[in-house]
């Protein structure tokens, strides 16, 4: 056992084990908590970033034992868990000190730091799970991690909107199981692996492992938002700020589109699974998903229900590069995953600071709000911008590799569908940016709870905002660099295309 | 030297001091006989694991005249449990029964006592050995529901004595039969001689109708609810974790074990119909109740139902389903131990904290008494199923079972069963957040002696570890490996 052996551990342990010292912590003791939650949210990036260098060279990170039976324990460190482990790591500390701003004079601080931390060890342990049993263990531990958050405030709409939340992914899960369990009692037990492990199963399990896939797909789905499993995401925006941040750009939908990326590529192998038919269904239902969501956001009068809708709609581009059997689409969805949760933390994060700072919830109060509040809808407008895919932010570059992955895929189709969810991206997008920058202002904002001081808001709110605003447009910028997410992303791919 | 008379031995002489001598101090004279009782169990197990089984005939009379005593892997394991669960009830209860000083009189005798009779009934190498273990628990439980003598107890109690005694006769009647028919009570020999004909058909009803009422399986659940409900908080994570098992390990034993080959496949069938029955029934149940200590008692009931699941998985299946079968529900009655012990005493706590029995008078609780509520999630963890814990590991067993042997009408019941326990223990917690309730200045509680919320949490750390420990106990299950070790042990 060397370091090697620990390291995974120790990535999840930083966030597991300030959890249980958070709980701890009296309420009161604000700073306490804060620097010991910002120094575990450091140590975690560092850690990471080390494991970043170490898989670049080739090397190994994994912690094994044996569960129960034929059943490993296994969390390992691979490319494609880093790019999400990376992602999480990154934004749980923006999220972080967002939330301390957030939540500064509100009771209950303690418990929803502790499940803050859980949830994101969660995260870090479903980006690692080196096979579906243990990836199973950290995706129910997501579920139950994020409902006292979902359900933080405490009022009647936030306790039925955690009951919704729930159904939905209690559901979800049962089926998940019932899909990993009968997987395990056809091939037994297996570890992920680069270009799948089922292509030599006899070919009389194929009907089989097509229903397999299906249940599979459909437990993820619902924490992936695929419509019509996403009933409970605009419903959980009752939450905090910080928390529909969370949950729509990093833990809870990007869990379930990282999941489906494990199925297709390291249990399938992509390659058997387009030849069991089970690509164009599932790139069918993320283009409905795609469309339906920016419809559904269009109709949205609350600022954050529309973000939801967009999150629906967005996370499917994921699914969409993924499921089209082709190198360079599969770059385009992965480099999504990390790009689309930068710019709708972003989003979130603006969400936050209009309602937090000027009492504005509805996208109609938000007429002129870029005089009063510049750099927050500065940020806001990048990340819009990013989301309809207007160079030079990120969200173009995931754009161009999904449309040009399409064409090389031979599915042209797809890129019709990319131009369509555009144009209505930017349908509900720009008006909304036009209102900031171009709209009156009113005399008086409906609920002025910070005044305009040296900055225009709470700093520790700003900030956070800001930088992960830079981050989309260095994304897109710096995309040909050599250390950019989208080199990244070019390497998976490369891996799981050229064994 | 033999360790077995000794697991006997210690809980009768600490029944006996504790009930002689009351004046002496009861903690530290509890916390001895538990540490000595430990001991013992700890190093029956190690001695089992290594060489395996071992048996004990009682004044060196072999069977089928003597009594003889077997440990092998499941008896240890079981053996093991019951020492954790009573040493870990047992320090709550000295936390506990300041409040009650009245009970406390006759609690720890009884207490040494249901220990003695489970640790008989875990050791018995034949019948009627089993016989006296069941009655001897069922006195000693009921002396325990009825402690508290107020007028609910008391009728619960009576109840449960009724019912328990009907279960005994027909018991009783069956190995009667099977006694004139076979001439032993020796269950290793029975095993050998036992044919399927009339009389054993008869006689292995009679038996299996008498334990089921013996276990509150449905539909003879009915005097379970309010004896597990009503009693005090240790006495209920005590019989629900443990004494209940007790008559199930019987059934599970005697059909699986002995009567494997006479087991007709429509009658494990029929048992698995019951038992998704009581899963279904005791869920809905507790879903519809307003006193937490109810809901717990119901989830009892709705939990003794996937125990009945083993038989259609085992009886007629491939030996390595049959093995996967046995596994998850030993694993099953493991963990349901651990969580249903952790969740009655966390219960007990927050009861004692609120002050009221309702599950209203929980509102906002979620801040004001954490770890409590804390050991009641991780409980709630194992008993949904939800990975990692003991549950978990005891339902994926059953569902590879399930799957492998093509029963797929199981694999439904398994996995609606878990979504319908999680249903009423989100219920707790959905009161728990309140925070109308916490603004308004409910949920003011008082504090909860720190023993009483540890023993709790201890109990649920141990059902959520099982999901990362369970190959050991597993392994000493191992049903091959344990018959071929007593063929090996006899010879």
């Amino acid at each position: 056992m060397n370091i090697n052996f620990w390291l995974p551990l120790m990535v999840l342990a930083t966030s597991l084990v300030s959890a249980i010292v958070i709980f701890i912590i009296p309420d009161e003791r604000n700073i306490l908590r804060g620097a010991f939650n910002l120094l575990a949210a450091i140590v975690k990036i560092a850690i990471v970033a080390g494991m970043i260098v170490g898989v670049y060279y080739q090397q190994e990170f994994e912690t094994r034992f044996t569960l129960i039976g034929d059943i490993d324990f296994v969390l390992r460190a691979d490319a494609l868990s880093l790019l999400f482990a990376g992602l999480s790591s990154l934004l749980w500390l923006f999220t972080t000190i967002y939330a301390m701003g957030y939540l500064r004079g509100t009771p209950n601080r303690s418990r929803f730091f502790g499940f803050f931390s859980l949830c994101v060890a969660s995260t870090m342990g479903i980006a690692m799970a080196g096979n579906l049993f243990t990836f199973l263990i950290f995706f129910e531990m997501l579920t139950l991690s994020t409902y006292p958050l979902v359900v933080h405030k405490g009022s009647k709409e936030a306790l039925n909107s955690g009951r919704t939340y729930l159904i939905y992914t209690m559901a979800g899960g049962a089926v998940l199981l019932l899909g990993i369990a009968w997987l395990h009692s056809v091939v037994g037990a297996f570890d992920f692996a680069e270009t799948g492990v089922l292509r030599d199963v006899d070919a009389s399990f194929y009907p089989t492992l097509q229903i397999i896939f299906i249940l599979l797909i459909a437990g993820l789905g619902v924490k992936a938002a695929l419509v019509p499993l996403h009933g409970w995401l605009p419903k959980a925006m009752v939450a905090p700020a910080p928390v529909s941040a969370l949950l729509h750009a990093v833990a809870v939908v990007k869990a379930g589109a990282f999941g489906i990326v494990r199925v297709i590529y390291n249990v399938y192998g992509v390659e058997f699974a387009a030849s069991l038919q089970l690509l164009l269904p599932l790139a069918i239902l993320a283009s409905i998903t795609i469309i339906y969501g920016s419809v559904q956001a269009i109709r949205q009068l609350d600022l954050k229900k529309r973000l939801a809708f967009s999150t629906v709609s967005q996370v499917s581009y994921i699914i969409l590069g993924l499921a089209l059997f082709g190198p360079i689409a599969t770059v385009g969805g992965l480099v999504h995953l990390l790009h689309q949760g930068i710019m709708k933390v972003t989003l979130f994060f603006c969400a936050g600071l209009y309602a937090e700072t000027i009492g504005v919830k509805k996208i109609a109060d938000l007429s002129g709000a870029g005089q009063r509040m510049p750099l927050t809808s500065a940020a806001f407008t990048i990340g819009a911008f990013g989301m309809i895919g207007i160079p030079p932010t990120a969200g173009f570059v995931s754009k161009w590799y999904l449309g040009w992955g399409a064409m090389e895929a031979g599915a042209p189709w797809v890129l019709a569908v990319l131009l369509t969810s555009s144009a209505l991206n930017a349908i509900y997008f720009l008006p909304i940016v036009h209102k900031l920058w171009f709209g009156k202002a009113p005399q008086q904002w409906p609920a002025e709870h910070i005044p305009f001081k040296r900055f225009e808001t709470n700093p520790w709110l700003l900030w956070p905002a800001i930088i992960t605003a830079a981050f989309s447009i260095g994304a897109g910028l710096l995309a040909a660099a050599g250390w950019s997410p989208l080199s990244w992303a070019e390497l998976i791919a490369v891996r799981e295309y050229l064994p | 030297m033999n360790l077995i008379p000794f697991l006997l031995v210690i809980p009768l002489a600490w029944a006996l001091i504790s009930l002689l001598l009351p004046r002496l101090p009861i903690g530290p004279i509890a916390l001895l006989g538990m540490l000595v009782q430990s001991l013992a169990t700890a190093l029956l197990w190690r001695s089992v694991q290594l060489h395996g089984a071992e048996r004990y005939a009682i004044g060196d009379w072999m069977a089928p005249l003597g009594i003889t005593l077997v440990a092998d892997g499941l008896t240890v394991t079981l053996l093991a449990i019951t020492a954790l669960i009573a040493m870990v009830c047992a320090f709550y209860a000295l936390f506990y029964l300041r409040s009650h000083r009245h009970e406390a009189r006759y609690f720890w005798p009884l207490f040494w006592f249901l220990l003695a009779s489970l640790n008989g009934i875990w050791l018995a190498g034949d019948l009627f050995n089993l016989y006296v273990g069941l009655e001897l628990v069922t006195f000693a439980a009921v002396g325990m529901v009825i402690l508290s003598a107020n007028r609910q107890t008391l009728a619960a109690g009576l109840r449960y004595l009724y019912m328990a005694l009907l279960g005994s006769i027909g018991y009783l009647l069956g190995v009667a039969l099977l006694y004139s028919a076979y001439g032993t009570l020796d269950m290793r020999q029975l095993a050998e001689l036992i044919e399927p004909n009339w009389t054993t058909h008869v006689a292995m009803l009679s038996i299996s109708l008498g334990l089921l009422v013996k276990t509150a399986i449905f539909p003879f659940h009915f005097w379970l609810p309010p004896a597990h409900g009503g009693a005090l908080a240790p006495v209920s994570a005590l019989l629900s974790a443990l004494v209940v098992k007790s008559s199930f390990y019987i059934l599970a034993r005697l059909w699986l074990d002995v009567g494997a080959d006479v087991l007709p496949v429509i009658t494990a069938q029929g048992f698995g119909l019951i038992g998704a029955c009581a899963i279904f029934y005791g869920g809905f149940k507790a879903l519809q109740q307003d006193e937490i200590k109810m809901l717990v008692a119901y989830s009892t009931v709705a939990q003794l139902g996937y125990l009945m699941l083993v038989f259609p998985l085992a009886a007629g299946t491939a030996p390595e389903h049959s093995m996967l079968a046995w596994q998850g529900g030993m694993l099953h009655v493991l963990a349901h131990a651990l969580a249903k012990s952790a969740m009655f005493l966390s219960v007990g706590t927050l009861v004692l904290a609120v002050g009221s029995k309702k599950i209203d008078a929980l509102a906002g609780i979620s801040t004001r008494i954490p770890l409590s509520l804390f050991a009641f999630g991780l409980a709630g963890v194992s008993l949904m199923g939800l990975p990692p814990s003991g549950g978990f590991n005891a339902k994926w067993l059953m569902l590879q079972s399930a799957i492998g042997s093509g029963q797929w009408h199981w694999v439904v019941v398994l996995s609606l069963g878990s979504l319908l326990t999680a249903t009423y223990i989100f219920k707790v917690f959905r009161v728990s957040f309140d925070q109308q309730a916490i603004d308004s200045g409910k949920g003011l509680v008082k504090r909860a002696p720190w023993g009483m919320e540890l023993s709790a949490l201890f109990l649920a750390g141990l059902a959520i570890a099982l999901g990362f420990a369970a190959a050991l106990p597993v392994e000493l299950l191992s049903l091959p490996e344990v018959e071929s070790s007593l063929m090996e042990a006899s010879q």
